[in-house]
């Protein structure tokens, strides 16, 4: 167990290329859960390999337990890796590869069976065990590669993709099963994850990247609901976000923003704190899919919309209509089943929407009155 | 019990397709060229024998059937007596090839697979220049080496030793053994010495317990290789040796180019074998792995 914590990291591969991580701050404390998503190739992986000593780094500092471990290399750090491409050593068995860094830590041989007995249990490889990587399934790899980095007890973990490769059940179970063992260890880990869910569901903090920057650094909620941007906005939830362009106009004090279904139109109220140079701008209007419910409040406003596309996904229907010319996905309950061509009357709470700038993709604020008020104004909106 | 009968109905299906007899007429011309093909690989095969052929049944003549006989007759009478006068003149000498091969081979081929490892998993700050200049070793000419090597010999009190032959037959070898693990060691993924860093493995653990039992096949070509060079030189033997230190070819071609008494073809035919077997050995023993080890680099690309 420690903390960890990152100060103004740069990392650049070679002298003259672009810097592949740029001002990398972050603070997790002890026992901690951190989770690092971002599009690939956006220096997920170089990260890690910082953190565990592996790449220099170019600048700035790595705090473990408030130590700058600048001079230590990557055994004396104490942590505990799984690599997104395994890297099991090839000519040792399964339970050898899980045994090894025991081994080199000199652990009794006694604990290092009793080690690769539970871990081998907790992964479902114990029928493995003697068999050589080359042996075994992608996803059978990568659970070892998984159990080699569990026998261990560092003061950090970093998972790189750890279940990446295995089928939906078996993910569905691993993610449980390392959710109840930090929940019992709290060993400080770093999570490299491009599952939705695993990242919703199995961090204290979320670290969104992109091109080697940081785009937020928050709770998972806080991400969900509070994204600081465009990017973040869009790259968290599934189905994601739907960006609707439009242009608010100022009317009164009132901003208003056009919807349009091509069945009908609908003026939207808008919290907008913003001054006159909103006046006309393309905003893109951010709205979750399970925020747009089926119309049966008199205190939203409606917009009908005819449906182009539905799936049935098992626990809810996607359905798919066009506001302002863009593809709109509302999460409807299942037992509501839409025809292609029907028209829906939708609702949802503009108070609760996004706004983001088209261009920068920055986030504009909304007002400060954004929690009451919207009732009044439902009455300017109609349909068409 | 379905899967048998399936299984059978295809492998009948492939012999016997429907229709008429294309498949055979096919099949036929297929064993034609096939026959074509074998025949002109046998008779190369014969060419490339016949030297050793020549040879070996020289060795188990006697002088006189020599002399009477045509190059390709089979011996009036086998007789041992030109293998026993060989091994009298070139077995202290054979002894002495051994006594330099070994050692070099094994110290060439644990240097290189040193040098690869660092080179490849370990680059340092002119790592790359170092490894051009190694490479450019391996274009180096034997003679170019001749005068410095000797200079160099005499100033360690080598000179004309056994001791003094290993070390410039390691030196010379190590370019060649060092490209071939450096080779392999690119092709193995850095990740794998990351991990057991993390694991807490040092340098040399890194090396010993992962890559070197890898590396089986490479170690393999380099033993086979440097087995080869260092066996069959010539030049360096002659050059850096004298008198009872000389390598078993130096012996040889002594032998061989003795212009006194009449010429014992027997005896040059057996000494030449006995000179050759070992590399034969090693090859009929090792081949495998060698052609392995070369191509191993490819196919894992
Ligand atoms: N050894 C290296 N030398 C030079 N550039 C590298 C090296 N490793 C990675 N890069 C570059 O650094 C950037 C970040 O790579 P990284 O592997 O960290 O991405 P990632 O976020 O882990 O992606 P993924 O999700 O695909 O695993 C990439 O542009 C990559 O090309
Ligand atoms: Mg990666």
């Amino acid at each position: 167990m420690a903390s960890l914590e990152l100060r103004n990291l740069n990392k650049r591969y070679a002298s003259g290329a672009p810097d592949t991580l740029k001002d990398i701050e972050l603070k997790i404390d002890s026992g901690e859960f951190l989770i690092l998503v971002g599009p690939s190739g956006c220096g997920k992986s170089t990260l890690m390999n910082c953190i565990a000593g592996l790449e220099a780094i170019t600048g700035g500092q790595i705090l473990i337990d408030g130590q700058d471990v600048a001079g230590t290399g990557p055994k004396d750090r104490d942590i505990a890796m799984v690599f997104q491409s395994y890297a099991l050593y090839p000519t040792m068995t399964v339970r050898d590869n899980i045994a090894f860094g025991l081994k080199m830590r000199k652990v009794p041989q006694a604990t290092i069976d009793e080690e690769v007995a539970r871990v081998a249990r907790l992964l479902q490889i114990e029928h493995l065990l003697e068999r050589k990587p080359a042996q075994l399934s992608g996803g059978q790899q990568q659970r070892v590669a998984m159990g080699r980095a569990l026998a261990r007890r560092p003061k950090i973990y970093l998972f790189d993709e750890p279940l990446s490769n295995l089928d939906a059940k078996l993910r569905v179970e691993m993610r449980t099963e390392i959710k109840l063992m930090h929940q019992r260890l709290k060993t400080t880990t770093v999570y490299v994850t491009h599952d939705q869910i695993e990242a919703m569901t199995l961090g204290d903090k979320v670290a969104v990247m992109k091109d080697g920057v940081i785009q937020q650094f928050a709770s998972p909620r806080g991400i969900y609901n509070d994204p600081a941007n465009l990017f973040v906005a869009s790259f968290i939830g599934s189905p994601p976000m739907n960006f609707v362009p439009v242009r608010p106009r100022r009317q009164g004090a009132q901003w208003l923003a056009a919807l349009d279904s091509g069945q009908a139109r609908c003026e939207l109220p808008l919290e907008l704190a913003g001054d006159e140079t909103l006046d006309g701008r393309e905003l893109l209007l951010g709205i979750r899919p399970e925020q747009i419910g089926i119309a049966g409040s008199h205190s939203l406003p409606t917009v009908l919309a005819e449906v182009k596309v539905t799936e049935p996904t098992g626990p809810d229907t996607l359905a798919f209509v066009e506001l302002n010319d863009t593809k709109v996905c509302c999460r409807l309950p299942p037992e509501i089943d839409p025809r292609v061509g029907e028209v829906l009357a939708l609702q949802f709470d503009p108070a609760r929407v996004l706004l983001f700038d088209a261009g920068s993709g920055e986030r504009i604020a909304l007002g400060p009155a954004r929690s009451n008020g919207s009732a009044k104004k439902v009455s300017r909106l109609h349909p068409r | 019990m379905s899967d048998v009968s399936v299984a059978q109905r295809r492998s009948s299906d492939v012999l016997l397709p429907p229709g008429e007899g294309g498949a055979k007429r096919r099949m036929r011309a297929m064993s034609l060229s096939r026959l074509a093909i074998h025949a002109t690989l046998i008779l190369a095969c014969a060419l490339y024998l016949v030297p050793l052929v020549v040879m070996l049944l020289t060795s188990f003549k006697t002088p006189e059937d020599i002399r009477t006989g045509n190059l390709l007759s089979w011996p009036e009478a086998f007789t041992l007596i030109g293998w026993i006068k060989a091994w009298g003149v070139v077995g202290s000498y054979f002894w002495n090839s051994v006594m330099i091969v070994v050692p070099a081979v094994l110290i060439s081929t644990v240097m290189g697979a040193l040098n690869g490892y660092v080179l490849s998993m370990w680059r340092f700050r002119g790592s790359q220049l170092f490894f051009g200049l190694l490479l450019f070793g391996c274009f180096l000419p034997f003679q170019v080496i001749l005068l410095p090597a000797s200079f160099t010999l005499g100033k360690l009190g080598l000179a004309n030793t056994t001791t003094g032959l290993v070390l410039v037959h390691v030196v010379y070898g190590l370019a060649f053994t060092t490209l071939f693990f450096r080779n392999f060691y690119v092709s193995v993924p850095e990740a794998l010495v990351r991990a057991a860093r993390l694991d807490g493995a040092g340098f040399f653990t890194i090396f010993g317990r992962i890559l070197l039992p890898m590396s089986i096949p490479t170690i393999m070509v380099c033993l086979i290789w440097q087995f080869t060079q260092i066996w069959n030189d010539f030049l360096f033997g002659v050059v850096f040796a004298s008198g009872d230190t000389q390598p078993i070819t130096v012996a040889l071609n002594n032998l061989v180019n003795t212009s006194t008494g009449i010429k014992e073809y027997n005896v040059d035919m057996a000494a030449a074998m006995i000179a050759g077997l070992p590399t034969l050995v090693v090859y009929v023993l090792a081949g495998k792995y060698f052609l392995r080890g070369l191509t191993s680099g490819a196919v894992k690309g």
